[in-house]
Parts: C-alpha cells; sequence; structure tokens
C-alpha cells in the first residue's frame, strides 16, 4: 500500500463528504429550523440531476445545466413547502415521515412518467475531463477536484450568510425560538419557504454535480438521503459547521474503511475471507462511528445541548 | 408473466415484456392470454403475485422473473405445484443443478455462461493478470466464480462492491496500484454507468471485460463514449445474422421506436418457444407438453439453440465490441468466445 494509494483515497473521501454536505446542510437547516423530517430530500437531488442532464442534452452547456438543476430543484422545493410541508409544521414527526415518504414515491413515479425507466446520459465537460497530475506525481481526475473546491466553496458562503447576514441572523433566531422572532415582525412562513428553496437548490446542486459521473436514473436520491442523515446526526441537528465536519467524516471513514478494513484483515485471515469480512465490517463502519459519536455527546458534535 | 416494471432495474422488465408481447401479437394467436404483474424487484411481492397467479388466475405458465434471489423464491415452489417455469432472464446455479426440475426451462442462460466467456475472451486476448470486481451478492460470486473457471492467467486484485455502489472512485485507485493488466466487471444496470463513466475519466487505459449487463441497448446511450471499443460478452447481438434476428430487430424498432436490447431478444425466444410447444400439445397433458418444450422448435433470434439435459441453453457466447452507429451506441460482434456452450452444473441434474 503505498503512500500515493493512501493520498488518492483521502482525496476521495473528501470529494464524497463534500457532496454529501451539499445534501446535509439543506437537510440539516429545515430539520433543525422548522423542525420537519424531510424525506423527500433525496428526490429534489434526483430532480437536479434530471434537470441538468435534460438542459445539458438541449444546450450542450454544463453551467446551464447546473443553473437548470438549482433552479428546478429549488421550484420543487418551493412547491413542496407552500403545498404540503406547510399544513406539517404542528403536526409530530410521523405525519410528517408518511407525507414526505409519499411524495418520494409521487417524484419517482412522476419521473420515470415523463423521462421513462431507461438512465439517462449526463457528462462531465470536456475543459473538467481526464486526469491532472499533482505535486508527488498522483494522477487524479479533475474534476473531482473541482467538485473538492466546489463543496467547500458552498461551504464558506454558507458560513458567511448564516454567520453575517440579516437572513443568517433570522435563521439562526429561528431555530432557537420561532416564536419569538415571529412576535418581532419577521414573516416566519416566508423565511422558511427560503430555508427550504436553499436547502433544495443545494440538493439539486448535489445530484447535478454526481449526476456526471455516475447514473442519472430513478430512485438515485434515496441512498444519498440515508447517508445525509448519518450526517446531520453526528454532526448536530441544525448546524451548518457540524453538518460539514460530519460529512467529511463520514465521507473519510466510508472511503478509507471500504480500503483498509480488509487490508487489515488480510494480515491474519486468508484473502478471499477477509475481502469478504472488511467489506461487511466497512459497510457498517460510519454507522459504528454515528453510534460512538452519540454515546460520546448525544447530541452530536455541534448540537445545541439541552 | 411476473416481472420488474418499476423501481430500479425497471428496464429490464420492460424490454422482458416488451419482446415477450411482441412476439405473441406475431403469433397471431388470440387463445394465449398473457396476465402481468410488476414484482417491484421484490421477493415478498413476487411470491405474492405467484400465489395469486397460480390459486385465482389458475395459470398453466409462469415467465418473466428478472433477479435470481426473486426467481429463487418463486420458481421452486411454482414447478412442484405442477405449473411450468420459461425463466427469460434469471439463470441461478441452484436451478441448474442439483435443484433442477423437470418444468424448469431456462431460455437466456445460466448465470455463470456470459462471466465464463469473458474469462475465455481474456485468454484469447492474451491477459494474465487481470483484476476482477462484482457486488457482493450471490449473482456477483457466481460472476467472479464464473471467470475464474475460464481464466488461465494471474489475478491482480479481487474485489467485492457493495450491491447499488454509486461511486468507485477507491476502486479505481486501487486498479491504478495493482499492476493489472485487465480488468474484468460484473456491475448490472446503474452500477455499471457509474464505473465506466469514472474509470474514463481516470486516465486509466488498461483494456475492461465484462458480460453484457453493463452494456445493453438500454443503459449504453448514458455510458456515452466511456464505453467504446469495450468488450463484452452476450449470447444475443442485433447483427447476428438469421432473418428471424433480422425480423425481430426491425419489428421491435417499429413498434415501440428503441432498438432492442439482450433482454428484449430473451423475451422474445421465451414467448416463441411456449408458441412452438402450443403447437404441438396442451398444457394439460404435462408430459407431451413438456416434450415439446424440449424439442425448443422454435427460430430463436440466435439461430441455433437447444435445451441441455438440465433444461439450460446450449448455446454461442459472442464477444461484442461497443461501438457508435450515427447517434447511437450499440454493439458489434468481433468473435465467437464460447462455441455451443453447456453450464458447469448440468451433470449435477438428474429429474
Amino acid at each position: 500500500m503505498s503512500t500515493i494509494l493512501i493520498i488518492e483515497q483521502i482525496l476521495n473521501g473528501l470529494q464524497f463528504g463534500v457532496m454529501l454536505f451539499l445534501m446535509a446542510a439543506g437537510l440539516t437547516l429545515i430539520f433543525g429550523v422548522m423542525g420537519l423530517i424531510n424525506l423527500a430530500h433525496g428526490s429534489l437531488y434526483m430532480i437536479g440531476a434530471f434537470a441538468a442532464a435534460t438542459v445539458a442534452g438541449l444546450t450542450g452547456s454544463f453551467v446551464l445545466a447546473l443553473m437548470a438543476a438549482m433552479m428546478a430543484a429549488a421550484i420543487a422545493g418551493v412547491l413542496i413547502e407552500v403545498l404540503v410541508i406547510r399544513r406539517l409544521y404542528a403536526t409530530d414527526h410521523l405525519d410528517q415521515v408518511l407525507a414526505t415518504f409519499a411524495l418520494i414515491l409521487i417524484f419517482s413515479e412522476g419521473t420515470r412518467w415523463v423521462f421513462g425507466s431507461f438512465p439517462l446520459f449526463l457528462n462531465i465537460p470536456d475543459y473538467f475531463s481526464g486526469p491532472v497530475t499533482l505535486p508527488g506525481g498522483i494522477e487524479y481526475p479533475l474534476y473531482r477536484l473541482v467538485l473538492i473546491c466546489v463543496g467547500l466553496l458552498v461551504a464558506g458562503a454558507l458560513g458567511l450568510l448564516i454567520t453575517r447576514t440579516r437572513i443568517g441572523i433570522q435563521i439562526r433566531a429561528g431555530k432557537d425560538d420561532h416564536e419569538m422572532i415571529a412576535a418581532l415582525g419577521v414573516d416566519i412562513s416566508k423565511l422558511y419557504t427560503v430555508i427550504f428553496a436553499l436547502g433544495a437548490a443545494l440538493a439539486g446542486l448535489a445530484g447535478a454535480l454526481v449526476g456526471a459521473i455516475q447514473s442519472v436514473q430513478v430512485g438515485m436520491g434515496e441512498p444519498v438521503l440515508i447517508l445525509a442523515f448519518v450526517v446531520i446526526v453526528i454532526g448536530g441537528i441544525g448546524s451548518i459547521k457540524g453538518a460539514l465536519i460530519g460529512a467529511l467524516l463520514v465521507g473519510l471513514t466510508d472511503t478509507l474503511g471500504g480500503v483498509f478494513l480488509p487490508e487489515l484483515f488480510k494480515l491474519f485471515m486468508e484473502p478471499s475471507a477477509a475481502q469478504a469480512s472488511g467489506s461487511a465490517l466497512s459497510s457498517m463502519a460510519i454507522y459504528i462511528l454515528m453510534g460512538v459519536v452519540l454515546v460520546w455527546r448525544p447530541a452530536g458534535l455541534f448540537g445545541a445541548r439541552k | 408473466m411476473i416481472t420488474t416494471l418499476s423501481g430500479g432495474g425497471a428496464g429490464l422488465g420492460i424490454d422482458v415484456r416488451d419482446g415477450f408481447m411482441l412476439a405473441i401479437g406475431q403469433s397471431g394467436r388470440n387463445d394465449i392470454e398473457v396476465i402481468i404483474e410488476d414484482d417491484q424487484r421484490k421477493p415478498d411481492i413476487a411470491v405474492q403475485l405467484a400465489d395469486k397467479m397460480i390459486q385465482s388466475e389458475k395459470v398453466d405458465v409462469m415467465t418473466g422473473i428478472i433477479w435470481s434471489n426473486l426467481a429463487m423464491a418463486v420458481i421452486p415452489s411454482s414447478v412442484s405445484q405442477g405449473k411450468f417455469y420459461l425463466s427469460p432472464n434469471a439463470g441461478p446455479s441452484a436451478l441448474a443443478g442439483k435443484g433442477c426440475h423437470r418444468n424448469y426451462f431456462n431460455v437466456a442462460w445460466q448465470n455463470d455462461n456470459l462471466h465464463e466467456a469473458a474469462g475465455a475472451y481474456a485468454n484469447s486476448a492474451d491477459y494474465n493478470n487481470s483484476f476482477i470486481l462484482a457486488p457482493n451478492y450471490p449473482a456477483g460470486q457466481d460472476a467472479l466464480t464464473g471467470y475464474k473457471r475460464m481464466y488461465d492467467g494471474e489475478l491482480a486484485g479481487e474485489v467485492f462492491t457493495k450491491l447499488g455502489q454509486t461511486d468507485y472512485a477507491s476502486e479505481i485507485a486501487q486498479i491504478r496500484a495493482s499492476g493489472a493488466d485487465s480488468v474484468f466487471f460484473f456491475l448490472p444496470g446503474g452500477m455499471g454507468i457509474s464505473f465506466l463513466k469514472q474509470y474514463a475519466d481516470s486516465g486509466i487505459n488498461l483494456p475492461v471485460v465484462g458480460p453484457a449487463f453493463s452494456f445493453d441497448q438500454g443503459i449504453l446511450q448514458a455510458v456515452g463514449d466511456a464505453a467504446l471499443g469495450v468488450v463484452n460478452t452476450s449470447q444475443w447481438n442485433k447483427d447476428i445474422d438469421n432473418g428471424t434476428n433480422a425480423a425481430f430487430v426491425d419489428t421491435f424498432q417499429a413498434e415501440y421506436g428503441r432498438l432492442p436490447s439482450l433482454y428484449a431478444s430473451q423475451g422474445f425466444d421465451t414467448a416463441n418457444l411456449l408458441i412452438s410447444a402450443l403447437k404441438v400439445a396442451n398444457p394439460g397433458d404435462a408430459d407431451a407438453f413438456r416434450a415439446a418444450l424440449e424439442a425448443a422448435d422454435f427460430n430463436s433470434t440466435r439461430g441455433d439453440f437447444k435445451f441441455g439435459s438440465n433444461h439450460n441453453p446450449i448455446q454461442n457466447i459472442y464477444a461484442r465490441e461497443v461501438i457508435k452507429e450515427g447517434d447511437v451506441y450499440t454493439n458489434k460482434i468481433i468473435g465467437v468466445a464460447l462455441e455451443n456452450h453447456s453450464d458447469a452444473y448440468a451433470a449435477e441434474c438428474s429429474f
């Protein structure tokens, strides 16, 4: 196991982590500020990817495709919020889970109805394709480096938005006491819609960025959704900083666990058994991580302790 | 017919259904009633549907299942209740060897077949150090077993991925570091799309070989240029030169507006086998009907087709290469990987 391989795997883990962050950021805001469990967040990811594939197919422009992805997901998010979710704030979590689960089914079958059952084509633009050579002789795909940069930029911008702007103050205040800020004259329902649209746009962006290296197909959002929930539980619900740290932890654990656990087991087992048990354990690794974090800090790494 | 029409993997079931119904329509017979239900790729739903088909619909012949885990849940109990089962896709090794049944016929392939052909192709292309990977589930394990059964060279690495995994960056890094001279992979559907796109972007130029499941007509368009030139193995392709196949490709395209995949050809062949047997005997007369099925007296899109002693096919398996025809990505046959190939389990089967 060479140093180059280890560095390459760490980059892979980072890239996976920042993409998870884009999903988790919206989810943690919606859960933390509005107290709402939104299972349909994975559908917004899928909508972003399908919108990007459609626009990229029509115009050939990847930048336009990304903008379309964010627009389409934000519009879908606003529609969901106004038509369905707004009626659920006062109800308990079980009703929210049921309603947003229904939304998953509606969006999945609706997408199939419009686009068919076969995966769509969305590719990396030419100017980002192919590998680059990093210092130390590591060949690494340029597009994955771009993904890491975009993810970190979005994280920085979100951090500024939350800590330095008026709407950020309102979001933080809404998380702590939404009745009080409503009494102070902030239009809380408009604030909720804005947060929802922001979270949806980030999910759409993630779907489009990841769709270019994976397959754009119905149901692509649900596996990511589960990981995003793990991320926000680890990071602490409602905390953007927690979502970023949690996403990077999950990304690195998942990627490095998948590589190094089988290697570790090979030290004292025969190769095929080591491969099988190492793979099995590595798929549990992030849940074990979540368990350890919750025992240590029940509210998550950056969650508000009550 | 119980097949997968919604959820992940629906494209396969839809192709099988469309191929099957095309043949039924062309036969001009209106005394064949086809009942189609969607199993959603879930074994429990498939079992419920099978019970309903057998008990309330009183069907004579069952078909349609795509996935081996669903096949294992439905087929053994259905055939033991005296129903005939014609598999248009799944061919688990358990049903080819000791668990074979005289009423179970596979019209597609035994699961290991295409992987064995990939191993044989690797030998003929002088690959000596393959890196092999497949998802960690029964068909994935069969795939690596099948490849290793025929392949004579060394293994640079052997990796099981998670079923449904979409990011292969870590496996690709291992391939790069392994010093392999070739890559064999079995990653059906969306998994294969992700792998091929990421592999093409990684700058590794090792040759790739795999079974047709990652290169069928339904998903090639989503892979794009990344698949061009890749060699894959299949029992069928649209350029197999016989009248039945040419007519099938033309009429399928006219009827549904897309090129048929190997799954569609399997559905089409399954229906034609059924129709050929119905001409000779009625399913009520089980022995005569079984003999008519065993004769396989129909024109297959694959040309020569016959059943082995365990009711699994004996057929040629071809090596194909992905090419671009105009704007459409498709496959072209470049040679025969295995001729008149049976399967490794036939000897264990006795009815």
